[in-house]
């Protein structure tokens, strides 16, 4: 369903993005694991045209998206530090969101909202909230529209346990109706239980793309710590 | 779009900048008004005031604008929404802003104190200027993507349009005196959208004393209608070209 064609991307001299080939299908829910720098947000932030790549092209469902944007309507992003304009509240910030998509969705999935109790704190401005909370109002968003293709760079990074076990538990459940999730994070515990491959960038290169399973018999590990740490030995 | 306008306009009215500002404009105009009998020499003095402060305030604000909206447009860009629409919307929510501003602070003390063609002239004119100068903004902030550096780069650039520019025509002036240069001057006059904002008002008034070196050539050359038609046309291309450029720019920006 989403496919990158060699994706070369650079800032200044260093390389953020060195000939990325990807394909995706739907049902897949991949984890991108690297170092700090390695290039896993960029790579995402290009497929949502955040960023534009220097060369190759992304294609979704076998068209190119560069230049295009409708293609938005199908992808829920929830970005690494939700940045959001400071004196707006969170209900008129859900507002301007709807009033910007012009009805043009499928349907609206306000269950996260429910569960996190956005209406709680509908009322404050966006200043004064905190990261976790902040966060919380990210991952509503992403949800929102019922895409299909949710992005979460680092969701569950400044979320509560309480509150991770509830996200974690939607991306579960979309996952098994048939979207593609694409996430990043640290926290491999929480990649193990959410992703059914798992992608290794380094230094903007792809250095394996893999299924839990495969690595699981690949390196005789059963945690997804140790088999990727028996990799990492394996090359060096 | 209207409807980004919309949200870009709502979170500019809120700002007390802007509300101060249009109050010096208003306060200045009734100030200057009522210093003579007569609206001309207020007028003039407007001029001299205004040709200095609109493109300043236009220009910073607009600037700082658009960084403390980063947030805003990145979470447009990540919508389906078109890259170059939203920098349009911010351009036409600056702009309405700054119209609303310029109507109410000179608008209104022009209609009850000079309603006069040179006073319609010196309005159009502070407008010409703000877009001119809301459209420079946006290229600059664009182009450079700390914030300290381009609120730099446009004081910069005010610097330059408002004072810089003028002494390096002089300085020609005098260097060259010796050869035919009038044409050439007419050309440089066009370069500078706060000289065409003045020569455009000067037309009007009548007063060759003031209208120094570059207006008399104006009128020498194109005469008071053809001048002021060329002066507006030159300052609309000055308000579209740099934004046009900026959409350009903007459309295979990262963010």
């Amino acid at each position: 369903m989403l496919e990158a064609q060699s994706l070369n991307k650079s800032y200044g001299r260093q390389k953020v993005l060195d000939n990325v080939n990807l394909c995706f299908k739907s049902g897949q829910s991949i984890s991108l694991i690297g170092p700090n720098g390695s290039g896993k947000t960029t790579f995402l932030k290009c497929i949502l045209g955040l960023v534009v790549p220097d060369s190759g092209e992304i294609f979704l469902s076998g068209l190119p998206i560069s230049g295009k944007w409708d293609y938005r309507q199908r992808l829920g992003y929830m970005p690494q530090i939700g940045r959001y304009p400071d004196n707006m509240r969170v209900g008129q910030l859900f507002d301007m969101i709807l009033d910007i998509r012009m009805g043009r969705f499928k349907n609206l999935d306000r269950e996260l909202m429910e569960s996190f109790e956005i209406e709680k704190f509908s009322d404050k401005s966006m200043r004064t909230l905190s990261g976790g909370m902040r966060q919380k109002v990210s991952a509503c968003l992403a949800f929102l529209f019922d895409p299909d293709i949710l992005i979460l760079d680092e969701p569950t990074a400044g979320l509560d346990p309480f509150s991770t076990e509830i996200l974690k538990e939607k991306v579960l459940r979309e996952k098994q109706k048939g979207k593609l999730v694409l996430i990043t994070s640290h926290i491999l515990s929480d990649l193990e239980e959410l992703s059914s491959d798992v992608i290794y960038i380094m230094d903007g290169k792809v250095q394996f793309f893999k299924s839990i399973d495969e690595l699981r018999a690949q390196t005789g590990e059963e945690k997804l710590n140790r088999a990727l740490a028996r990799i990492m030995q394996e090359k060096n | 779009m209207l409807r980004i306008v919309k949200y870009v306009l709502l979170d500019i009215i809120q700002n007390k900048i802007l509300i101060g500002y249009t109050l010096f404009l208003f306060f200045v105009s009734i100030g200057l008004f009522n210093l003579s009998d007569d609206p001309t020499k207020g007028v003039i003095g407007l001029i001299n005031v205004f040709l200095t402060v609109i493109p300043l305030v236009s220009i910073v604000f607009s600037t700082i604008h658009f960084y403390n909206s980063y947030e805003f447009i990145e979470l447009l860009a990540s919508q389906p929404v078109k890259r170059s629409l939203i920098l349009w919307s911010q351009f036409w929510g600056l702009v309405f802003a700054m119209l609303l501003s310029v109507l109410i602070g000179v608008g209104i003390p022009i209609i009850i104190f000079s309603p006069t063609a040179a006073g319609f002239s010196l309005f159009f004119s502070v407008l010409g200027l703000s877009l001119v100068f809301v459209s420079i903004a946006l290229l600059a902030s664009v182009l450079t993507r700390d914030k300290a550096k381009g609120i730099g780069v446009v004081l910069l650039l005010w610097f330059f349009f408002a004072l810089l520019y003028d002494a390096i025509v002089l300085f020609m002036m005098f260097a060259l005196a010796d050869y035919p240069l009038e044409k050439v001057m007419l050309l440089f006059v066009s370069i500078n959208p706060i000289d065409l904002a003045r020569v455009a008002v000067l037309l009007q008034l009548d007063i060759s004393a003031l209208m120094g070196y570059t207006g008399a050539i104006f009128r020498e050359f194109l005469g008071t209608w053809w001048g002021i038609a060329y002066a507006f046309s030159i300052l609309f291309a000055w308000a579209t070209i740099p934004m046009l450029i900026a959409i350009r720019v903007f459309r295979k920006k990262d963010l």
